[in-house]
């Protein structure tokens, strides 16, 4: 039983982290119809300012180390639309695939050099105990643990009234829906959009942050940061792209057959090595499945594309 | 005026005029390094160069290594030792009478790029020697050009048995993996006296799903048993069922072969999972990074390493304090490696007839009994060194010496 | 007076020199590629071999996502998956082959002997599995649009890397190895520490008979009909499907031909290197392709040719300024796709340049004499 409560602590957990990175993703598709491939590189950045501003400046409590990081990602998220995407808004949508790939590599090389964040791990642990906070039916709640579920609902909670209770969250959506037609009902669309990459760099930060906590920091160059993008970008595929309650259900869903499901597989299968090997292709053959069978996403509406 | 039509045009021939002055910059780039290195022949390719070694003037090492990248820390250690070594040789006069200089072209981490890096340093710069890589996976796409040019390689830090049969011009001052896991395997078994061991192991890594096997036979040959066997994949730690079902099977101890930068957090995770087996390591763990990450938590544990910065022999002492006052840091396995490679290399240089290729293999394979930083040790006829490891224990955040084992 | 059947059949062409036209240019394809081993190699030295053959790799490479990405327009980046397949199923056939059925791990003959064949068996033999998996990957995402089609080769690709590391280790010994027969020995790929000791088959002959005619086939493609149903699915998907084109059938044909010679480069690749690590061939490896082909200019071939000299070239050009290299490739590709999005080429070959005309239709004035 203890077992079964700890394993959905940590599936919920990793939701949180997936759905705050997912959010990101889907949101800058949602307006822009672009995979911005830079973003698993803001999650690095904002993981390793957080260390940064943590350890230059002690005198920070996290909350203040959490909201300072969010600050400065979102400017870069601001900073890097409007210098690498915004002149390719009528260019072949390939073309700004290879610019977001060009920016990637820009932002994990420079986070390399030594006058930045260097190239060596580091830990942050140091820097806050992951004490038990409290312990129900023998399974401890950990701080880590704890932060991130709490950080992530409410972090997504706000991101949903924001976007479906304001003026400016139904502009968002109806830039997504029609930037033309948005545009000619007086929709500033540079702002949205701008706004959108702010929101979603913003959280990319407090994700990072979050994964910094649970995995110490790998270098900004290490594929561990591409690789956890793409798990959140699938998650944000699977629930339904463009959709934000569809990127939490996504998170959540990866999550659940990354942690939960494998948890159970490998302990049933402990005689074959290989069965447990096959973590990450759990995740790509989820996501394979559901975009053959409801390439709309789980929460996401079937639109008929007009000529 | 269409400036967009007029932009795309110039932007076009200008684009293609850059190209053939890069080309061109590039013909001379690789010109004039052959120059700089003093080996005289003309020709910009090196083509007929390369079997034309002059007598007089430097002697040329090269020295492929991951500079830049994921891993550059192992490069950039064994880097430095080595110039560390060759600058020590060079004030007492250099290897027969003439100074020694090394080329180090960066591989980046990838093996096509190694096979490049050690393609030049035989063409482009008349390198006698090469020493390199610490990645068994880059020796390996090295090794070959360097056995088929007659050029003899010394990789200072690849552990995988392939590494040295590839040829005969390939040799090692490390010992070997299935070494490694025997010995970890001794230590858990006698030492500490565990009799159920659990294995957590990267399987993206060959270096340690290596490791995990040898010491998996090691440990049951003994008598042992392997109370259960998990993976995860380097980078990725969302490992807490892997750590559960270790928990599960409560072993005396776990073998955690990873590189460093998992395994200070993975150990760490473990603690706080209530799992409160000692873990043990292999060299992969040699970093000062590592006691950052794990915090209190790595106290208590063990890894198995070439050296350890606190052992009593002078030679140790010695060279600790000169890396120490050249680079303000401590030497880590990897440069107690590399500084002994190169110290190897002299050696066979010195009492080699010639430079030639195999004059200087024969030497190379003759080595007995060399005393360097990482312990006495000889070549044996695999061209693998015949050494003993070393165990290293964290207390209070260091590392001390545990025991040395033989074979 | 002829009767009008004569007349008729003197013009229908010769079928004997209608087909040897056409087959004309893959024969001067392969004899050029000859040239360029037996002279051109040794003159230019071991160092520029060694860039000419990762030029020619990888021209292969990206003139075959070249058909995908740029003629058809579909976003597949994970050309690496196909590579790594093809690169394991040659390197099957020629180290356990040679061991079964040479004995030895080394290169057996001289040119065009029977290591050499086996090689392009191999070859082959990746470009036909590459392509099996071209057909399993593309039926059912080829359905999907664009994006997600970008999302599923990605995934591919990963998981064709994973894949890849689960499989048993590889056997080294030789005694051991001619104890199994091919077939046993299917899955033992060497796992995460990956293939090596592949014989170094790979040479300019090759490599380059496979790049020229690779390039003529998409000379073809391009002005054909089938390739001007691939540019319209390009243009305007719905619009092709309105006037006829099976879009779907299209699309899967052109993945599949990429598939194939994306295994004939891995293969290649294999061979020079003499190693597969399958965490090289992953999606780091098929970002590069795809930025080869977009900067040289997608759907142009002159644009595949200069694109894959120059990502090749340049990284050696600027191995001096090694911790800054990457940054300054990163703000030049940025650059280029906001200055120059359609690639340095766009659609155009060279001999449509307005350059190129200006200059030959005065060399052809000259030569009639002056202005008549």
């Amino acid at each position: 039983m203890s077992d079964l409560l700890q394993t959905t602590i940590n599936t919920l957990a990793v939701g949180g982290l997936y759905a705050l990175i997912a959010l990101g993703y889907t949101l800058v598709y949602g307006i822009l119809r672009f995979i911005n491939f830079a973003h698993s590189d803001i999650v690095a950045w904002g993981g390793w300012l957080a260390l940064t501003v943590a350890s230059s400046a002690p005198v920070f409590a996290m909350p203040a180390v959490l909201l300072i990081t969010m600050a400065i990602c979102a400017l870069m998220g601001v900073s890097i639309e409007f210098l690498a995407y915004r002149p390719l808004r009528k260019a072949p949508r390939l073309n700004v695939l290879i610019t977001a790939i060009g920016v990637s590599l820009f932002l994990q090389n420079v986070g390399l050099l030594d006058k930045f964040f260097g190239n060596r791990p580091k830990g942050i642990s140091a820097l806050l105990a992951n004490d038990v906070l409290v312990t129900v039916a023998g399974v401890e709640l950990r701080l880590f643990d704890a932060m991130t579920i709490v950080l992530a609902i409410v972090l997504v909670v706000v991101l949903e009234r924001l976007v479906y209770g304001t003026k400016m969250g139904r502009a968002m959506r109806a830039v997504s829906f029609d930037e033309r037609t948005a545009s000619l009902m007086g929709i500033n669309v540079n702002v949205v959009v701008s706004l959108t990459f702010a929101i979603g760099s913003a959280l990319a930060a407090a994700g990072g942050l979050l994964f910094a906590f649970r995995n110490d920091l790998r270098q900004t160059a290490d594929a561990s940061w591409v690789l956890l993008g793409l798990k959140a970008f699938v998650a944000a595929v699977v629930g339904g792209i463009g959709n934000v309650r569809g990127a939490a259900a996504g998170a959540l869903l990866i999550a659940f057959v990354e942690v939960f499901v494998h948890r159970y597989i490998s302990a049933l299968f402990s005689g074959t090595q290989w069965v447990a090997q096959l973590q990450d292709v759990y995740v790509f053959a989820i996501l394979i499945l559901v975009l053959m069978f409801r390439p709309s996403g789980l929460l996401g509406k079937a639109t008929v594309e007009k000529v | 005026m269409d400036l967009r039509g007029w932009l795309d045009t110039t932007v076009c021939k200008a684009s293609l005029a850059l190209i053939a002055v890069a080309a061109i910059a590039g013909c001379n780039n690789m010109g004039a390094e052959k120059k700089a290195n003093g080996s005289g022949a003309g020709s910009a390719t090196g083509s007929a160069g390369a079997t034309v070694k002059p007598e007089t003037g430097p002697i040329v090492i090269g020295h492929f290594a991951s500079m830049t990248g994921a891993q550059a820390t192992f490069g950039i250690s064994t880097d430095r030792a080595i110039r560390l070594a060759v600058k020590e040789r060079n004030a007492k006069g250099g290897v027969k009478g003439r100074q020694v200089e090394v080329v180090t072209i960066d591989d980046a981490g990838k093996q096509t790029e190694a096979a490049t890096a050690v393609t030049r340093l035989i063409n482009d710069s008349n390198a006698v020697a090469i020493l390199g890589e610490v990645a068994s996976s880059l020796s390996l796409a090295g090794g070959p050009i360097a056995q088929k040019a007659g050029v003899p390689m010394v990789s200072p830090s690849s552990t995988n048995p392939d590494v040295t049969d590839v040829g005969d011009y390939i040799f090692r001052v490390c010992f070997l993996d299935d070494f490694q896991g025997w010995v970890v395997a001794k230590f858990a078994f006698d030492n500490l006296k565990a009799k159920k061991v659990a294995i957590l192991y990267d399987q993206s890594q060959a270096y340690s799903s290596g490791l995990a096997d040898f010491f998996e036979k090691a440990f049951k040959q003994m008598g042992g048993t392997i109370a259960t066997r998990q993976a995860y994949t380097g980078g990725n730690l969302e490992i807490s069922s892997q750590l559960q079902q270790i928990k599960n099977a409560n072993p005396d101890a776990i073998f955690l072969p990873g590189y460093y930068s998992d395994a200070g957090t993975i150990i760490r995770k473990a603690r706080e999972a209530g799992i409160k087996a000692v873990f043990l390591g292999g060299d992969g763990w040699d970093s000062e990074e590592l006691p950052k990450i794990a915090g209190d938590a790595i106290n208590g544990n063990y890894f198995a390493n070439h050296y350890a910065p606190e052992e009593p022999r002078p030679e140790v002492k010695d060279f600790v304090e000169k890396y120490r006052k050249e680079y303000s840091s401590t030497a880590d396995g990897l440069a107690a490696l590399g500084y002994d490679a190169a110290l190897v290399l002299f050696d066979a240089m010195e009492r080699a007839p010639s430079l030639k290729g195999a004059d200087l293999r024969d030497a190379l394979a003759a080595t007995k009994n060399f005393t360097g930083v990482t312990g006495t040790f000889s070549i044996d006829k695999n061209r693998n060194a015949q050494k003993s490891a070393v165990i290293v224990e964290y207390k209070d955040g260091k590392q001390i010496m545990a025991a040395r084992i033989e074979k | 007076m002829k009767s009008l059947q004569d007349r008729v059949s003197a013009l229908r062409p010769n079928p004997i020199a209608a087909a040897g036209l056409s087959l004309a240019p893959f024969v001067a394809a392969v004899a050029l590629a000859f040239v360029m081993d037996a002279a051109i190699g040794p003159a230019v030295g071991a160092t520029w071999t060694k860039i000419l053959l990762d030029v020619g790799i990888a021209i292969v490479l990206a003139g075959s996502l070249n058909v995908v990405n740029g003629y058809a327009g579909q976003f597949s980046i994970g050309h690496a998956g196909f590579m790594l397949v093809g690169a394991y199923a040659a390197a099957w056939l020629t180290f356990y082959g040679s061991i079964h059925w040479f004995d030895t791990k080394d290169t057996v003959g001289g040119f065009m002997g029977n290591g050499q064949l086996l090689f392009l068996a191999g070859c082959l033999l990746g470009g036909v599995i590459a392509s099996v998996f071209g057909i399993i990957v593309g039926l059912p995402s080829l359905r999907l649009r664009g994006d997600y089609l970008a999302i599923v080769t990605l995934g591919f690709g990963e998981i064709v890397r994973v894949l890849g590391q689960i499989t048993a280790r590889q056997p080294k010994n030789i005694a051991v190895i001619q104890d199994q027969s091919m077939a046993a020995l299917a899955n033992k790929l060497g796992g995460a520490e990956g293939f090596s000791q592949i014989p170094g088959y790979t040479r300019l002959f090759f490599v380059y008979a496979f790049a020229f005619i690779l390039l003529i086939l998409i000379y073809r493609l391009k002005y054909s009909s089938k390739g001007r149903a691939l540019l319209a699915v390009r243009e305007n998907e719905i619009a092709a499907e309105a006037m006829g084109v099976d879009t779907t059938r299209a699309k899967v044909v052109a993945f599949v031909f990429s598939a194939f010679f994306a295994g004939i480069g891995g293969a290649l690749y294999a061979h020079q290197v003499g190693a597969i690590d399958p965490k090289e061939l992953g999606f780091q490896k098929s970002i590069d392709l795809v930025i080869i082909v977009v900067i040289g200019g997608m759907g142009s071939i002159t644009g595949i040719v200069l694109g894959a000299t120059i990502l090749v070239v340049l990284p050696e050009v600027f191995r001096e300024f090694s911790d800054y290299r990457m940054i300054v490739y990163a703000l030049a590709l940025i650059l280029v796709m906001i200055l120059r999005p359609q690639g340095i080429m766009g659609v155009q070959e060279l001999w449509e340049l307005p350059l190129w005309r200006k200059v030959t239709a005065k060399l052809s004035r000259s030569q009639h004499g002056g202005a008549k």
